[in-house]
């Protein structure tokens, strides 16, 4: 053999036995999770392969808990927040890559370095201003913030907005067309790509989101997916072919929307590397 | 011809606030304000619904005279310490692997990347369950190669361990920003090495590796205050699922501890006192970090 092709052999080798180990927990997931009875779960050595298949768990388990009330919740949270953070990051990222005003950059470093800043330092009065307001055990904590800009969208797509020729907006503003114009109807729809990017990413993070639902939600009804996965661990907490097969109708979506959007994701995820 | 110029530059100028406008009141309310007012609180004792007591420097006080403070601290130290490090080596040896652009690489940097897109809840869940010691798989597998499994969650000893462990099947995002990073690597660097008669060893440590250095800083900044700020993963496993920095506050996270103060017991001026000393850690390893990074960090163009 040619000493590449033995490189090669071994290469694969590697990738292939590391793809078996990352995929383990899922096949430890998913039988588990197709598993008829805590006797099955709990014996040794355990049985990787089920004796036999429970799909039904899967119903069981949608009939335990109020799942589609959880899911409601989550998407309107996930969806307000996700056109929120998208019109505001986007009209800001615009103005800090195109418009000229006094103070830009100072400014940008501003938005950059509120990056830095840890969750945990702005949580606590961020708590008490939505107590006041009365909102705690309602969703507006968790999707109004949105509205008023992220951060990392605005970095990330102000990177996208700079790769257009400055030209461009002149030419229109020369053609008459306003400013507000200039932004929606020429440089939003030419951001497309990184507008997806920033709407699976943040779309995502919305699902996933476990403390901020964790402080604000109280009542049952108002838990979204992922707190009401944690609830359920609480109370079937050795039934794990039901905690399985509840963990699996809660990522699901989560693998789905990778699986579509990956290079999104994947450029995304790049972008926020490029500070370096 | 020229007050039209400035009539426009000045719409301009006007337009650009206008835009930035959510932000900056997002930046006031959400922000500047919390951060202001935090401090102001880490110098009360306030409930939320008993008036606000002035009592000057006593949470700092407290917290020093805490066990669990620094218990908590201790904890969080030792998951960074080891999480950190592990998933920038592995994030580093998965990109590595998939760099050469052989056929079916896609497909495996899907592997490697899917179970970072599990919510957090979800990825603790399933671990506990991998994790348990005497019907989880993992105590299963290490048996097969004669190595008896430690109680992992329930052991004062390897909760922490344990936890951060878990971050190896996580690393999606180091791996994809150091793929990045090998590919900003000019081909050259490589080639001029293997002419010079470097080994594998050689070109990864002398070239790669100092090449890929501004990734490593990034990385390490951004994991550091990440791991930190670790939070979900040790609410959802401690004990195995059993509350609160289970077993004997062995996994008493520095956050679990803040979230605790301030949620259950609802002692927000302490809880406030312990926001900024974690922002000071967090502040004073940062710096600690960029200021070593002068002697380890090479950016290409000088």
């Amino acid at each position: 053999m040619k000493r590449s092709s033995i490189k090669l052999l071994v290469l694969y080798i590697a990738l292939i036995s590391l793809s078996v180990v990352f995929l383990m927990p899922f096949l430890w997931m998913v039988t588990t999770a197709l598993k008829g009875s805590e006797d099955e779960i709990f014996t040794y050595p355990p049985d990787i392969i089920p004796k036999s298949f429970h799909f039904e768990n899967f119903k069981r388990v949608w009939e335990l808990y109020p799942w589609l009330t959880f899911l409601n919740n989550t998407l309107i949270i996930a969806v307000l927040s996700t056109v929120g953070v998208v019109i505001s990051s986007s009209m800001a990222a615009f103005a800090f890559a195109v418009l000229r005003f006094r103070g830009r950059d100072k400014l940008f470093i501003l938005v950059i370095s509120t990056m830095m800043i840890p969750y945990y330092t702005t949580l606590i009065p961020q708590y008490i201003l939505f107590a006041k307001l009365g909102w705690i055990d309602t969703l507006k904590p968790l999707w109004v913030p949105a509205f008023f800009g992220s951060a990392y969208f605005i970095f990330l797509l102000r990177q996208f907005f700079k790769s257009i020729p400055v030209e461009l907006y002149e030419a229109a503003r020369i053609d008459g067309a306003s400013i507000f114009q200039t932004f929606y109807k020429i440089y939003f729809p030419l951001a497309r790509p990184a507008v997806i990017t920033v709407i699976i990413l943040h779309f995502m993070a919305a699902w996933s989101d476990f403390f901020g639902p964790l402080i604000y939600l109280q009542s049952e009804e108002k838990y979204t997916l992922v707190l009401g996965l944690n609830s359920f661990r609480g109370m079937y907490y050795t039934s794990w072919h039901y905690l399985m097969a509840a963990t699996i109708m809660v990522v699901t979506p989560m693998i789905v929307v990778f699986l579509i959007g990956q290079k999104k994701i994947i450029g995304g995820i790049t972008i926020s590397g490029m500070k370096s | 011809m020229r007050t039209r110029t400035t009539s426009l530059r000045r719409k301009e100028e006007i337009a650009g606030y206008l835009f930035i406008l959510p932000w900056i009141i997002g930046f006031a309310v959400f922000t500047a304000g919390p951060i202001a007012f935090s401090f102001f609180l880490s110098f009360h004792e306030w409930n939320i619904f008993n008036k606000m007591k002035w009592i000057g420097l006593k949470n700092y006080a407290r917290l020093f005279s805490d066990p669990l403070f620094y218990q908590s601290l201790k904890v969080t130290l030792e998951y960074t310490v080891i999480a950190v490090p592990l998933s920038l080596i592995t994030g580093l040896a998965l990109a590595l692997l998939l760099y050469p652009k052989v056929k079916g690489t896609s497909v495996f940097r899907t592997i490697f990347y899917t179970p970072s897109v599990l919510p957090m809840v979800a990825t603790a869940t399933l671990w506990i369950w991998i994790y348990n010691p005497q019907y989880g798989i993992l105590n299963y597998l290490l048996s097969k190669i004669g190595i008896k499994g430690p109680d992992w969650l329930y052991s004062t000893e390897w909760v922490v361990p344990a936890i951060a462990f878990m971050g190896v099947w996580t690393v999606g995002p180091n791996m994809i920003i150091y793929l990045a990073g090998l590919e900003d690597v000019p081909q050259v660097y490589w080639d001029a090495a293997k002419v010079d008669g470097a080994n594998w060893w050689q070109r990864f440590r002398y070239v790669t590796l100092p090449l890929l250095s501004p990734t490593t800083f990034f990385l390490l900044v951004t994991n550091t205050i990440g791991a930190l700020q670790a939070f979900t993963q040790a609410y959802v496993m401690g004990g195995g699922g059993q509350g609160f920095g289970a077993p004997a506050n062995a996994s008493l996270f520095y956050c679990l501890y803040l979230y605790q103060q301030g949620w259950s017991w609802f002692n927000m001026g302490y809880a406030s006192a312990m926001s900024w000393i974690l922002t000071l850690i967090i502040f004073t390893l940062t710096m600690v970090i960029f200021r070593t990074s002068r002697s380890w960090v090479f950016y290409e163009r000088g």
